[in-house]
């Protein structure tokens, strides 16, 4: 423990400016503490950055997801908005209602991407992890406050997949039954045969639509022997037809009829309103009585402004008398002391005096 | 030295041996790590010793092994990003970069390094010393050699591993990131967020005594496996390569453990 000391290094002559050279010995200190300090450096440098690349240094607000399965949710793993990361599961917990709890810290620089609205869903892939994706369809909205706690939407891909195939199942079969020989497409597409085969018969559309000789489908004879019946009921129905038109037609002339009279009633209500002596003329003498009446309360108007004025002047009045009022009132009641005290003075001067009574002028 | 065969000894007796041997390494890697811990270690006196096998240690391995462990590091890099992309899993590419690479590969491969190149022929001195009486010349001259010579051997070791794998880690790092984003900074949040996801606490703490661990191991066991030779030898191996065995179980351990700790 004691041993002693290495050998001081020879000191530099005293006439030299200039450092001495270093020694080996120096050298290799100073290499040594360079070697430490590029630690020291690294390994500051590198928990300074994972602090940093952990968030130490970021201000959050918590977001809590409430899920019914947390399963695939790790510690760690990101929420993201349009791809970007914004946030990180800082906690996942059983709620007391069974639920998850997924604990999300949300730096704030990027809260104002989560709104009131925002949607927040979590799915599973079927290769790689689960993921925790926010939608803000309106970025309007209020911003998401501290500690806002939001269902969370399971999207799950594999456990659509047994439904999925329970579906295709059900698909198939369906598809199998409409496509057998005995099932409802192949009889639809033998109707259909029908009637193409019917369109392209002696009587086209026409004979499709009126089902002459439907019985007999794709029989040229069969829809030669029904032509004659449809050709005699297609005649009545123009008959018929021609006389409704009659019907219509008196029907017209009538409505002609009607509108001349009305023409004439129009005329009468003309005369009664615009004639001589027509509402529209009697209309304009009470508009013309109106105006003189107007006339004359404007003028009374003017007459009750005159009042008010006058009775301005009268208020005024009352209050200058109001103000000499107060002025004689004092010099009553100068004049009451005045004669108090020379009654007073009477009673010193004369204390015999029987009647002290003084009358007041 | 004797001059026939030693008996072979039975095995109970070598199980004490090797007791007593895992007794040695023991003991003196508790005196050693009280030692550099005590400022009283560092005083002005011991200091240019210190410094001297601080520097040969770590400073002729620092160039090279950084440069292979670059080398290294952009091969596997793009073998696993390749492979990802052929997988179409590029998006964990980068984290199993981080994860094989950072964690696991260089910690490991720059305490082989320093272990082969600094502390074996470090326990050979010690043992050649040990032989040859320095030790008793040491004390002779007032000089003790546990800190004389054991001491900044094993400060040597221990700190050439910490340096060298705080480099390569941050050189593979900014590899990585490289290799992914090339020369363009709009990739380091995106980074930066993926790393802070590697390193959660838990492998943080699991990484730093992994990393404190190896070098303590690479540092301790080849230099008090050397410093005691015991009578009637129970293994066939020279007293190095004994140390060496021993270093590589420690090592094996050490990651097991870590592994253990990190995925279980």
């Amino acid at each position: 423990m004691s041993e002693p000391a290495p050998p001081i290094p020879p000191m530099p002559p005293p006439e030299s400016d200039r450092p001495a050279p270093a020694t080996p010995g120096q050298r290799l200190e100073r290499r040594a503490v360079l070697l430490m300090a590029l630690l020291v450096l690294l390994l500051a440098g590198s928990a300074a950055y994972l602090l940093y690349a952990r968030g130490a240094f970021d201000a959050s607000q918590r977001l809590v997801l409430v899920a019914d399965d947390s399963e695939g949710v790790v510690v760690g793993m990101d929420l993201t908005f349009s791809g970007f990361p914004i946030g990180r599961v800082r906690r996942i917990e059983l709620g007391g209602d069974g639920n998850a709890r997924i604990l999300i810290d949300v730096p704030q620089r990027d809260a104002h991407w989560l709104r009131q609205s925002s949607v927040f869903t979590l799915t599973r892939g079927l290769v790689g992890n689960t993921v925790i994706r926010a939608y803000s369809g309106v970025l309007t909205d209020p911003l998401l406050p501290d500690g806002a706690e939001r269902k969370v939407l399971a999207g799950d891909a594999s456990a659509e997949i047994p439904r999925l195939v329970g579906a295709a199942k059900e698909l198939v079969a369906n598809l199998g039954a409409l496509t057998r020989p005995d099932g409802a497409l192949a009889a639809t597409l033998a109707n259909l045969q029908s009637a193409s085969a019917r369109l392209n018969g002696p009587q086209g559309a026409l004979g499709l639509l009126l089902g002459g000789g439907a019985s007999a489908p794709g029989g040229g004879g069969a829809i030669a022997a029904g032509g004659p019946s449809d050709a005699d009921r297609l005649r009545a129905l123009i008959d018929r037809g021609s006389a409704a038109l009659g019907h219509v037609d008196g029907l017209v002339r009538r409505a002609d009829g009607l509108v001349g009279r009305v023409d004439g009633l129009v005329g009468r209500a003309d005369a009664q309103v615009f004639g001589e002596k027509g509402l529209a003329g009697d209309s304009r003498a009470a508009v013309q009585q109106l105006q003189g009446l107007l006339n004359e309360a404007r003028g009374s108007l003017k007459k009750v402004d005159a009042l008010l004025d006058e009775a301005q002047g009268v208020a005024r009045n009352a209050r200058v008398a109001t103000v000499d009022l107060g002025a004689l009132r004092s010099e009553v009641e100068a004049s009451l002391r005045k004669v108090e005290q020379l009654v007073n003075e009477v009673n010193r001067r004369w204390p015999l005096a029987r009647d002290t009574e003084l009358k007041l002028p | 030295m004797p001059s026939a065969d030693p008996p072979t000894p039975g095995l109970g007796q070598a199980l004490v041996l090797r007791g007593r041997a895992w007794w040695h390494v023991v003991h003196l890697g508790a005196l050693v790590l009280a030692l550099l811990v005590s400022p009283a270690s560092y005083r002005r006196g011991r200091w240019p010793r210190l410094a001297q096998h601080l520097v040969q240690a770590s400073a002729p391995l620092l160039v090279w092994f950084s440069l292979l462990s670059a080398l290294v590091s952009v091969v596997l890099i793009h073998i696993v990003l390749v492979t990802a992309l052929s997988y179409g899993l590029s998006q964990y590419a980068m984290q199993m970069v981080v994860r094989v690479l950072v964690l696991e590969l260089i910690p490991l491969s720059a305490a082989m390094a320093v272990a082969l190149r600094v502390s074996v022929p470090a326990a050979a001195e010690l043992a050649a010393l040990r032989r040859g009486g320095g030790f008793d010349a040491l004390r002779a001259s007032g000089l003790e050699p546990l800190h004389h010579e054991i001491l900044p051997r094993a400060l040597g070791g221990l700190f050439a591993v910490l340096l060298l794998a705080a480099v390569s880690s941050v050189l593979a790092l900014v590899l990585t990131y490289l290799a992914v984003h090339g020369f363009s900074p709009w990739g380091f949040e995106r980074f930066t967020r993926l790393v802070g996801q590697v390193f959660s606490p838990a492998v943080s703490l699991i990484f730093g005594l992994k990393t404190l661990a190896f070098a303590a191991a690479v540092a301790l066991i080849p230099l008090g496996s050397s410093l005691h030779e015991h009578p009637g030898r129970f293994s066939p191996l020279p007293l190095e390569l004994q140390g060496l065995v021993r270093m590589f179980v420690v090592i094996i351990l050490i990651e097991v453990a870590s592994l253990v700790g990190n995925y279980y």
